[in-house]
């Protein structure tokens, strides 16, 4: 095998990983459409990143991180409903990250590898911060799982029991800005969503407790990332895009197995 | 994080309430929701909050779990007090697979024998391996008092549990309490839309009415005519009722008078 092939299976398997257990809590928190949001946002992030001449990781993480804070606070003026925010910030950003994009002439940027992903081209420092950033990501889960999945099930239990609710709210949607930041380079901003999700809601049909959907969940995703890599090798289909329609068609699959209650 | 404490025995040095108000008000927008409140529960006292909807009962519960602040006065709980806090309903997402006896589990660090204990001192035993999605409104209270139990309360706080619960499995639910109570000698604050559920099981009834309209034992409460006007099917009759104490209410149902909130004690 080819050693980009190889880098590629690493980064897309590690980020497979990584979304097994995060995309679960974004399931069962209803945040599938925040996390798109935050990811819309990247982009303005990279563009930062350049502006400023810093890693564009560090940028998506800064723009990600705001733009939840930013949330937060509209959030709380209720005036407009949850979604309506998310629509306009998702929008808003990614429409103002191509607009920043567009000013910096002299800069030749690839916006097709930032918007869906250009897991051939993966570099030996990209897996590097993927499987960095992921151990610093999945070891935060780990610390935090108990208590999160408490915040989960109910914010006032979590209070009364004397839960930091809200830092551990502020401390998952840094969890998600990190992988947002990883993963970009694999799926694109575009698409990350979907890798948090789509395996995650296929293994809940064969669940019984909450690590075990997060773990099949990873399963599922690596799968996912074999198989739509291979598909877009052997018939030359973009990367990204094919990991997903794999998870789509695994979770079509696992629809349709019965099953015995 | 709640860690289990060493000794039970902390709050025994104090005399006092297990948890107080001080004048406690809360407005939402220009309302007071709660006008000038004192309610106390003492150690090993069940107490009853009754009052027609929209009289603040939640929002009392709610400020002595510290789940709202107060916009006036102030709410005092022993130093280290532990609550054991039963919501009105708990209903966990679908998208999440989690049993009855892990749903027990999250709130603090416990063994499999203390959960095992719980269960059965809540009497739900045989529902530990159940997903919490599947159980009934009855069953899920038992459980939530069961998740109460596990964090060793000192006072156990209960919000309304009558209304997912039918007539037979509320009173089951207040006899286990009662036990509970019992057992392990801590406080109860409850909130009831009927009292004579909770009557034989009640030291003291608080009747709100955005402020403390009366207080006492229920027999005194229940004779008082207020209690009929309230449970008499004339909840709404509330507002311009003449009481034959020391204040009134102005058509907004706003306390005119001052009043020490104590008025058909003895």
């Amino acid at each position: 095998m080819d050693e980009f092939v190889i880098r590629a299976l690493l980064a897309g398997g590690g980020i497979a990983l990584l979304a097994g257990p995060l995309g679960s809590f974004v399931v069962w928190r209803r945040m599938a459409y925040f996390g798109d949001t935050l990811s819309h946002s990247a982009l303005l992030g990279v563009t930062l990143g350049f502006l400023l001449g810093v890693n564009p990781m560090v940028g998506v993480m800064v723009v990600c991180v705001s733009l939840a804070l930013a949330l937060v606070a509209l959030q709380r003026r209720r005036h407009l409903a949850a979604d309506t925010l998310l629509g306009i910030l998702s929008h808003g950003s990614l429409s103002l990250g191509l607009v920043a994009l567009a000013f910096l002439e002299t800069l030749r940027v690839d916006l097709m590898a930032y918007l869906f992903g250009d897991i051939l081209s993966v570099t030996d420092g990209d897996l590097m911060a993927i499987y960095g950033g992921g151990a610093v990501a999945l070891t935060g889960l780990a610390l935090l799982w108990r208590r999160l999945l408490a915040v989960t099930v109910d914010e006032d239990l979590a209070r009364v029991e004397g839960m930091p609710v809200d830092a551990l709210r502020l401390a998952f949607m840094l969890l998600i800005a990190l992988v947002i930041a990883i993963a970009m380079k694999i799926v694109g901003i575009l698409l990350i969503t979907s890798l948090l999700i789509i395996p995650a809601a296929s293994a809940r049909r064969f669940a019984r407790t909450p690590e075990g959907m997060a773990a099949l969940a990873s399963v599922l995703g690596i799968l996912a990332v074999v198989a739509g890599l291979l598909a877009s090798l052997n018939w030359d289909l973009p990367g990204g895009p094919s990991v997903v329609v794999a998870a789509a068609a695994l979770f079509l699959l696992g629809s349709l197995v019965p099953l015995r209650r | 994080m709640s860690t289990p404490h060493p000794s039970r025995d902390p709050s025994a040095l104090f005399s006092g309430p297990l948890a107080w108000t001080e004048d406690l008000t809360v407005r939402f927008g220009s309302r007071a929701v709660l006008d000038r409140v004192n309610v106390a529960v003492q150690p090993g006292e069940v107490v009853t909050l009754i009052g027609p909807n929209g009289a603040g009962k939640t929002t009392l519960v709610r400020a002595v779990l510290g789940l709202v602040a107060p916009d006036g006065g102030r709410v005092l709980r022993r130093p280290n007090l532990r609550i054991g806090y039963m919501p009105q309903r708990l209903s966990v997402d679908q998208t999440l697979p989690l049993t009855v006896r892990r749903f027990l589990a999250l709130w603090r660090p416990v063994t499999a024998d203390r959960v095992a204990a719980a269960l059965e001192e809540a009497g739900v035993t045989r529902l530990a391996d159940s997903a919490v999605q599947t159980i009934s409104g009855g069953e899920m209270q038992r459980v939530l008092l069961a998740r109460a139990l596990l964090g060793e309360p000192d006072l156990l706080v209960l919000d309304e549990p009558d209304q997912a619960v039918d007539v037979h499995g509320q009173a089951e639910l207040f006899n286990r309490i009662a036990q509970v109570r019992q057992r392990r000698g801590c406080g109860v604050l409850l909130v009831s839309h009927d009292l004579h559920t909770v009557m034989a099981r009640t030291d003291r009834v608080v009747c709100l009415n955005a402020h403390v309209c009366c207080s006492g034992r229920p027999e005194d409460v229940s004779r008082h005519p207020e209690y009929h006007a309230l449970f008499g099917g004339h909840a709404r009759d509330l507002a311009v009722y003449v009481h034959h104490h020391d204040h009134a209410h102005a058509e907004d149902g706003k306390v005119v008078h001052d009043h020490d909130g104590d008025c058909c004690h003895g």
